[in-house]
């Protein structure tokens, strides 16, 4: 079979799903898709659109440059069933509580395979008007919020993995906090997964912060499953005046499974947002982060921590585009690559025309532990106004041999001292989460992984 | 304690230490002199196992043990200390979490239990106090931003909480300002012991006024061309180092 068939064959999976899931009433308990319901059909036809187009785009392969390092078809070869929904398997209480964070007191919204359970999430009280939900149910209950933020932000006219989970867009997470309100314990969303058969998950979240609002988000993954899944999932995230807004997306699926993660934030005037990306393991995983700070003095901090080991991918690619003036960007992403683990860092920044005073600094830092290990380091700069200061850079290396032969001189075993070293590089990035349960969990994996 | 036997070591095809004799016994304190690149550090980092140089001839006996065939760590477990020329920068790695690992690390492999977080803390302050180093550094990283001075310090702080058997100190009077110098070689001094030996690295004749040496060698291109007492790095103070070299050509 050539790789066109192969290809051709993938993408019909999908669009054959897709005519299956929307020419039918959908099974019982199964959500309605969100952009099919009766109070938004402002989004009719939205998703059918959304469909050609990621047939269209296609299922990107080695050729298309943007998915070079990631081998998506490869990932996908071992064939999914295209989840539309059906009943929610019970993963069960002792599951469930074995993937809460120790110590963290927060709101907690449990997802079993992209969908809410509501009856494992631990929402709690929340201040009045903030809602925490399914995004199915607030298809219902917030319809106004959908219909003015949903699909706003996340362009699936240009990416094929963002075109095809509109098309199925039904669940996920949805937070909504309105003016004004303070959220003071951090929202932590538990991505369960549980199936006896490869599935293909697409969770969709939306989140709105208006203006104002302070709020954090954690979201972690915990594959309870048997059975490899693959999870493309999309972010849709405001940040209004303002506000002030930290989310943390931990990913270790396991090295069985795959995940596209595609964030869109788009903030407004001097709102604050912080994003850290850790990823632990997984076979491939690839992250679109893109953020549009469309307004004048925004702040943007975009911190990531890759610790692939095994043959796992870790591809991330992100992108600030300084529509406006007087903002601050600034990213950090550190990565130690073991075993056959390849990574990739792809940072783009723009600075518009318009967009004066911008200060944008990004770094990329890499240490390749072993010689079957490779980086891809990219970081881009576009800049077309006079008057910023802007700075990029990327290191891939060793550790410093120097370090090195400190610690042992000091009676440290070279893999003490390696792990020391290690350790001292991820806590960079570590010491900069805010939510101490949080911290601790990732510094005891990172112990784990390579010693104190 | 050490015995250095016609040692021959090189870097990147370049022949550094052409033929080193040197021997030290238990309590004693030996200081080394001579010229920039005369391979002072080489001969240091060697004998604490650096592994970029090749030992291409000769050999090291220390406690009798063959100290080449040893890794750097079983070195240091053994006793060997080496306070750097240049010491490195840990930025990430706290003064705390280093040092208790180091400490325990020793203590283990002498079949002692860790120390308590208290006994290790009153332990820390004590060192600390011995060459005057300010405590705040301890919550700050290895060397991390740390001034000349305070890296020096920090280097024999570190031999203090270790309690080596051979301590081999790299220049660390460079650096130094009059009054640390001196309370630096205070706290060597003070560590001194029947069964604890120094190797001093050094080019000024002043650290040697306060902490006496038994004997002092002058290493002039990769070998040691005389060995003296004290009196000989007054002599080095005064004249200069051409005067040792002409005498060993003309030998
Ligand atoms: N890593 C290295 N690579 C190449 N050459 C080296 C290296 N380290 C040392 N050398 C060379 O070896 C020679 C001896 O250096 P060494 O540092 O031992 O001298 P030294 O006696 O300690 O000098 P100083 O008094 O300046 O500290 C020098 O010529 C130096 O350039
Ligand atoms: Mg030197």
């Amino acid at each position: 079979m050539s790789n066109s068939d192969k290809t051709t064959s993938l993408e019909a999976l999908f669009v054959d799903a897709f005519e299956a899931y929307a020419g039918n009433p959908p099974p019982a308990n199964a959500p309605m898709p969100v952009n099919g319901l009766a109070p938004l059909n402002a989004m009719q036809g939205f998703r059918r659109q959304a469909i050609e187009r990621f047939r269209e785009l296609g299922i990107p392969s080695r050729k298309n440059e943007a998915w070079k390092y990631t081998h998506i078809p490869e990932a996908l070869a071992r064939g999914f069933a295209v989840s539309t929904g059906g009943s929610i398997p019970d993963p069960g209480a002792a599951e469930t509580a074995q993937c809460a964070l120790a110590g963290l007191d927060a709101h907690i919204v449990v997802l079993v395979n992209g969908r809410f359970a509501s009856e494992h999430s631990l929402i709690g009280n929340l201040p009045e008007g903030v809602a925490i939900s399914g995004l199915g149910t607030a298809a219902s209950t917030h319809p106004d919020i959908l219909r003015n933020h949903f699909g706003h932000y996340a362009s699936w006219e240009e990416e094929s993995f963002t075109a095809l989970n509109t098309a199925f867009a039904s669940d996920g997470l949805f937070v909504y906090v309105p003016k004004g309100k303070i959220i003071e314990k951090p929202i932590h969303v538990i991505n369960l997964q549980k199936t006896n058969e490869r599935l293909f998950l697409q969770p969709r979240h939306l989140l709105v912060f208006e203006e104002n609002t302070q709020a954090k988000v954690i979201d972690t993954s915990c594959a309870l499953t048997g059975d490899a899944t693959f999870t493309n999932a999309v972010t849709e995230t405001f940040v209004g005046e303002r506000a002030m807004v930290e989310m943390y997306l931990v990913q270790d699926p396991g090295n069985d499974n795959a995940v596209v993660s595609t964030t869109h934030v788009y903030q407004e005037t001097a709102s604050t947002f912080t994003a850290t990306t850790v990823t632990l393991t997984g076979a491939v995983v690839r992250n679109n982060l893109n953020v549009l700070p469309n307004a004048p003095h925004c702040e943007t901090h975009l911190y990531g921590l890759f610790l692939p080991g095994g043959a796992t991918q870790v591809d991330n690619r992100t992108l600030v585009d300084h529509a406006q003036p007087d903002c601050v960007s600034n990213e950090l992403y550190k990565g130690v690559l073991n075993g056959r683990a390849s990574g990739v860092f792809n940072g783009k920044v723009f600075v518009r025309q318009d967009a004066q005073r911008i200060n944008a600094f990004q770094e990329n830092k890499t240490i390749v532990l072993t010689n079957e290990a490779t980086m891809n380091a990219k970081p881009e700069l576009e800049i077309y106004a006079d008057d910023v200061k802007c700075s990029h850079g990327a290191t891939t290396g060793q550790l410093d041999p120097e370090a090195l032969f400190y610690l042992r001189s000091r009676g440290m075993t070279k893999q003490q001292a390696q792990g020391m070293l290690l350790h001292a590089f991820a806590g960079d990035i570590l010491n900069r989460i805010s939510i101490e349960p949080l911290r601790r969990m990732l510094d005891e994996r990172v112990t784990r992984l390579f010693g104190e | 304690m050490l015995q250095i036997n016609n040692l021959h070591a090189r870097i990147e095809e370049q022949n550094i230490l052409k033929g080193v004799d040197l021997t030290v016994s238990a309590g004693e304190v030996h200081a080394i002199m001579g010229p920039n690149g005369s391979g002072k550090s080489t001969l240091a980092s060697v004998l604490a196992g650096r592994e970029e140089f090749e030992v291409t001839d000769g050999n090291v006996l220390y406690q009798g043990q063959d100290l080449l065939e040893m890794e750097p760590d079983e070195r240091a477990l053994e006793g060997v200390f080496l306070a750097f020329q240049y010491p490195v920068e840990l930025p990430g790695v706290s003064m705390n979490n280093f040092l208790r690992q180091a400490l325990n690390q020793q203590r283990e492999y002498r079949g002692e239990e860790p120390l308590s977080a208290g006994a290790f803390l009153k332990r820390m302050k004590a060192c600390a106090a011995l060459v005057d180093l300010d405590p705040q550094l301890m919550s700050r990283a290895v060397n991390d931003g740390f001034s000349g001075g305070e890296k020096k310090r920090n280097e024999i702080f570190q031999l203090a909480m270790l309690e080596p058997r051979l301590a081999i100190m790299d220049e660390t009077d460079s650096g130094l300002d009059i009054d640390a110098l001196r309370t630096v070689a205070d706290g060597v001094n003070a560590l001194r012991r029947n069964d604890r030996s120094f190797v001093v690295i050094t080019h000024y004749q002043r650290l040697l006024d306060y902490i006496i040496p038994d004997t002092v060698h002058v290493m002039v291109d990769g070998r040691i061309v005389r060995s003296g007492g004290k009196e000989l790095a007054l002599d080095l103070e005064k004249k200069g180092y051409d005067w040792i070299r002409e005498e060993t050509v003309a030998v």
